[in-house]
């Protein structure tokens, strides 16, 4: 019982952060802050996803979000501007629509099963195949890899094309510069001009 | 940053150690948390992080470009491959039971390749994304910031 309340009390202080953090974000006008803070937001995600005993996806979660995605977003917002042009002005409309998605996706939750139930109608369909043949077939005490790796061995091919064309599509863009961008850029450099 | 000792020292200290972590979360994927898509981003993130105090231009030197060239594609070629490799040895696309003597090692076997060609290749993208974005900028000040 009384790790239930532990529980409870770190449930609702990791999503307290997680809506401090969404508000300092959408009220922040200097990107260097929206961009620190995004990190953050994933970092609590990460925690509040190890809570949901889902440590694979906290991995990935701390790494690409709170990682790579913050550098790679320090890293465009050194291409541009400091702060944010236009200050977004809280409009009633889209308030009264946010508001209404969010009180029926509440509502929606009221008839889920409960967390970790075994009777839930996603655990009944294949999964129980899954954990059996992970831990007979294919023996692999990772369940997660087993079926990331084998039995969706084919969405995983998909994702892993999706990364590749992402990144061939990045490099050509804007991977390699022109050689006479270069030359520019030297002599520009050279001269101790401010670029 | 180049005025940063501290920085510049405990990262020297820290990068084999984030480049060890990777290949242990690459190979004990079966096991553990984590797999492929994790330890190329760490593995990733060790060369940003040399990058960031030492400079773009250092760690290209370190991570040239020609490896990224070959790294991004290799990778889908060898979990690819891996599905053709099956296919040949009279299995279907992707079915890794054919692959070894049993097919629990079959498996194991697939598994294995397969996490290690979507770690090369997102070790290469990301590096070659983080290139791509800072190589545009000179160096960056600190009261760029």
């Amino acid at each position: 019982m009384e790790s239930g309340i532990v529980n409870v009390a770190v449930d609702i202080s990791l999503m307290t952060l997680l809506g401090v953090t969404a508000i300092g974000i959408v009220r922040s006008r200097h990107l260097f802050a929206t961009a620190m803070l995004s990190g953050i937001y994933s970092l609590i995600s990460a925690a509040l996803f190890v809570t949901l005993d889902a440590v694979d996806v906290a991995f990935t979660e701390a790494a690409v979000g709170a990682g790579i995605s913050t550098v790679l977003m320090l890293g465009a917002m050194t291409l541009t501007r400091r702060t944010e042009k236009h200050a977004i002005k809280l409009s009633v409309g889209p308030f009264l629509v946010t508001v209404a998605i969010g009180a029926a996706l509440i509502y929606g939750t009221v008839d889920m099963p409960p967390f970790g139930s075994t009777q839930a109608a996603g655990f009944n369909h294949i999964v129980p195949d899954y954990i059996e043949g992970s831990r007979n077939d294919i023996q692999v005490p990772n369940i997660v890899t087993s079926i990331l790796a084998s039995y969706r061995g084919f969405d995983t091919l998909g994702e892993v094309a999706v990364i590749f064309a992402a990144g061939i599509g990045v490099m050509f863009l804007i991977g390699r510069r022109r050689r006479d961008d270069e030359a520019d850029d030297e002599a520009t450099v050279g001269k101790g001009e401010d670029v | 940053m180049r005025h940063h000792l501290i920085l510049r020292v405990v990262s020297k200290l820290l990068i084999p150690f984030i480049l060890l972590y990777a290949l242990y979360v690459q190979f004990h994927g079966d096991f553990g948390p984590g797999g492929g898509f994790q330890a190329g981003v760490i593995f990733a993130a060790a060369f940003v992080l040399y990058a960031l105090i030492f400079g773009v231009q250092a760690a290209r030197k370190a991570f040239p470009d020609s490896w990224l060239a070959i790294m991004i594609p290799l990778g889908l070629l060898i979990y690819a491959g891996t599905g053709v490799a099956s296919l040949l040895l009279g299995g279907t696309f992707l079915d890794y039971d054919v692959l070894a003597a049993t097919p629990t090692g079959g498996q194991h076997l697939g598994i294995l390749l397969v996490e290690f060609g979507v770690g090369v290749t997102v070790t290469g993208v990301m590096i070659a994304v983080f290139f791509a974005y800072a190589g545009r900028t000179h160096e960056i000040q600190d009261d760029d910031w």
